[in-house]
């Protein structure tokens, strides 16, 4: 499926319509009478921010089979890079994301050169730790004047230009949804490359690919760099557009999460990495009416909280559904294409 | 001089917990290979149902036995019921599966218990032990019940048929199976321990740091690095892992960087350790046949 799917020359029909459509949806609010509509713009940002960091997570886990639980401490530093950038040196936000990018790429290169020691079980291990870590870390005293510490770092939402006319959220989304289409573009690219093959074949068999003269170490490290500095734009994305950074926002939590949209979304896919960040927001969203359900369905006696359903559902995909919302889709599609030739057999 | 002998105790104590967890830790790797990410969380949950009993009137004694041995059917059943469909799946759908298993213990925890902090009854009084200040009976009986776990594991895999057999289950399945040894079970056997172990864990650390849901999050990252300083398969080098990691702990936690980056120490314990010295002190290296 993968390899179909890099082979495939240019981008698809479908990928072009849903993007498209997704540029569209703000428009909605020209028409809306509806007073919410700032939130839902709100919730998109949200979605195309998780869709980011899954794509980085994707990038690594999916792609280049290195698994990181310690992604939310990518994120953490992307958001405080852009949040100390506008706080302190009174930079525009567009000018952060950068800057947060190049960071967290290098603080990625820097974790990447010690996991490439690890395998499996072991890179997991460590990354947990860093996850954990990392909440105290941004609380430490010595850096608090730059990080406000426990308080974290409040910021201004960026207004929108004048002449487009937009509100502060339909602007935010646009912001996001113009990232977001810029790091799938280059992923996309990247993955169809040489340098793509390479990072596959690693995760295929390594030492296949080293006999094949791939240099295992560059290739990984480098790909856990980009991974994290993907995740880092999402992180500074987050700190605009929440336009607040703080140390417990940050937890192992958020890299669960991660790891739900990627795989809920579709290992190794794409298209998975919008569906997964979609899914997260949403069931964050609706846990409550879902738990108001279950308590009125089951007579249950408790609320149910949205990580029992995220812990449930990640259980039930990896024995129904291991490929994720895409992977059963591209499953149904081949399903279908091909009936013709099973009925003529 | 006393404050450092204090430290020493304190890091003594903790480490002894540290120890319990990765006595859980090494049982889960031994005999399946895997790193549990969820074994925090069922020691937490396992904790959880002792409060419970404790408070509907139960002897904490009673409660104790009673905890350990729900732990250990609850850890087979996980064995057998969630994590044998997915034998040979890829390392990515079993750290997935630990996750989702970490999630919905600390969920179903807060769902139920609320995440309030609650206090804990110790079986040991905490009076001095010399009257001077130096140690407490709580902290003695807290290294004195890991010390003696240890000594029955021992003995157990030593000198028990049963041992024996899951010994030759973790180290070459395929001839244990010929020689009738039930490989399957012995896995979730070993899971059955792992839980009842981390139970008892919980049960020690509980009185100190108060129960909560998230009460296991920081001492799993402990455990974790000091399964790996004594060398992640050996039950002996994760009880000395474990002290180690804990005096070290709190001596450059009071002498050196402070308390609030002791996590931190942590976090470099485990990647040094990973990359200096990856069997850690006292575990075999292995030599992977290609």
């Amino acid at each position: 499926m993968t390899a179909n799917w890099a082979n495939k020359r240019g981008v698809g029909a479908g990928a072009l319509l849903a993007w498209a459509g997704l540029a569209l949806l703000p428009l909605i609010g020209f028409i809306t009478e509806n007073t919410s509509f700032d939130y839902y713009m709100y919730m998109g940002q949200s979605m195309l921010i998780y869709a980011i960091a899954v794509l980085g997570l994707n990038l690594l886990i999916g792609f280049n089979g290195q698994i990181s639980l310690g992604h939310s401490a990518f994120f953490a530093l992307g958001a405080y890079t852009t949040a100390i950038l506008m706080n302190f040196g009174g930079w525009p936000y567009w000018a952060t994301l950068p800057v947060a990018a190049v960071v967290c790429f290098l603080a990625g290169l820097a974790f990447g050169f010690p996991a490439l020691k690890l395998e499996g079980h072991y890179l997991a291990l460590a990354t947990f730790t860093l996850a954990i870590a990392m909440p105290q870390l941004l609380k430490y005293k010595a850096i608090a004047g730059w990080t406000g510490g426990v308080g974290g770092v409040l910021l201004d939402k960026p207004d929108p230009p004048e002449w487009t006319g937009l509100s502060a959220d339909q602007f935010l989304y646009y912001l996001c949804l113009f990232c977001a289409m810029v790091l799938f573009w280059l992923v996309f690219n990247l993955l169809r490359g040489r340098s793509g093959r390479a990072i596959m074949a690693i995760r295929d068999h390594t030492m296949a690919a080293s006999t094949m003269g791939i240099d295992i170490a560059r290739y990984k490290t480098v790909a856990f760099g980009i991974s994290a500095g993907i995740t880092g734009i999402a992180g500074a994305l987050s700190a605009i557009t929440v336009a607040y950074v703080a140390p417990d926002s940050f937890t192992l939590q958020l890299s669960i999460s991660f790891l739900v949209g990627l795989v809920v979304g579709g290992i190794a896919s794409l298209p998975g990495c919008l569906i997964g960040g979609a899914f997260i927001v949403l069931v964050q969203n609706s846990a409550q009416s879902i738990s108001d359900w279950m308590k009125g369905t089951f007579a249950l006696r408790y609320d149910v909280p949205a990580w029992a359903i995220y812990g449930v559902l990640l259980l039930a995909l990896m024995y129904v559904l291991p490929d994720g919302i895409a992977g059963g889709c591209a499953r149904i599609r081949a399903w279908w294409t091909t009936r013709g030739r099973r009925e003529a057999q | 001089m006393d404050f450092f002998i204090q430290q020493i105790a304190s890091g003594l104590t903790s480490g002894a917990i540290y120890a319990c967890v990765a006595l859980g830790l090494v049982m889960i790797y031994v005999s399946t290979d895997h790193i549990n990410f969820a074994q925090g969380e069922m020691a937490m949950f396992a904790t959880y149902l002792a409060w419970a009993m404790i408070n509907a009137g139960v002897p904490y004694w009673i409660a104790f036995g009673l905890t350990i041995a729900v732990a250990f059917f609850g850890g087979l059943f996980i064995q057998r019921v969630i994590l044998k469909p997915l034998e040979h799946a890829p390392v990515l759908a079993l750290v997935v599966c630990f996750i989702a298993l970490l999630s919905i213990f600390n969920a179903i925890a807060g769902m139920i218990w609320s995440y309030t902090i609650k206090q804990f009854p110790s079986p040991f009084p905490s009076h001095d032990l010399f009257g001077n200040g130096l140690v407490s009976v709580q902290q003695l009986g807290v290294v004195g019940v890991t010390l003696v776990m240890l000594g029955l594991l021992t003995v157990f895999f030593r000198f028990t048929t049963l041992g024996l057999a899951m010994r030759a289950a973790a180290q070459n399945p395929a001839s244990a199976r010929l020689m009738g040894v039930r490989v399957a079970w012995m896995l979730a056997l070993g899971w059955g321990l792992a839980a009842s172990i981390g139970a008892i864990a919980g049960m020690l650390v509980a009185p100190i740091v108060f129960l909560d849901p998230n009460m296991m999050n920081g001492i799993l990252v402990y455990g974790f690095a000091s399964a790996l300083v004594g060398g992640i398969g050996n039950p002996m080098g994760a009880v000395a892992g474990g002290f180690i990691v804990g005096v070290l702990e709190n001596l450059v936690g009071s002498y050196v960087i402070g308390n609030e980056l002791k996590l931190s120490f942590a976090l470099v314990v485990v990647v040094g350790v990973l990359l200096l010295k990856p069997a850690g002190l006292f575990g075999r290296v292995i030599v992977r046949r290609v």
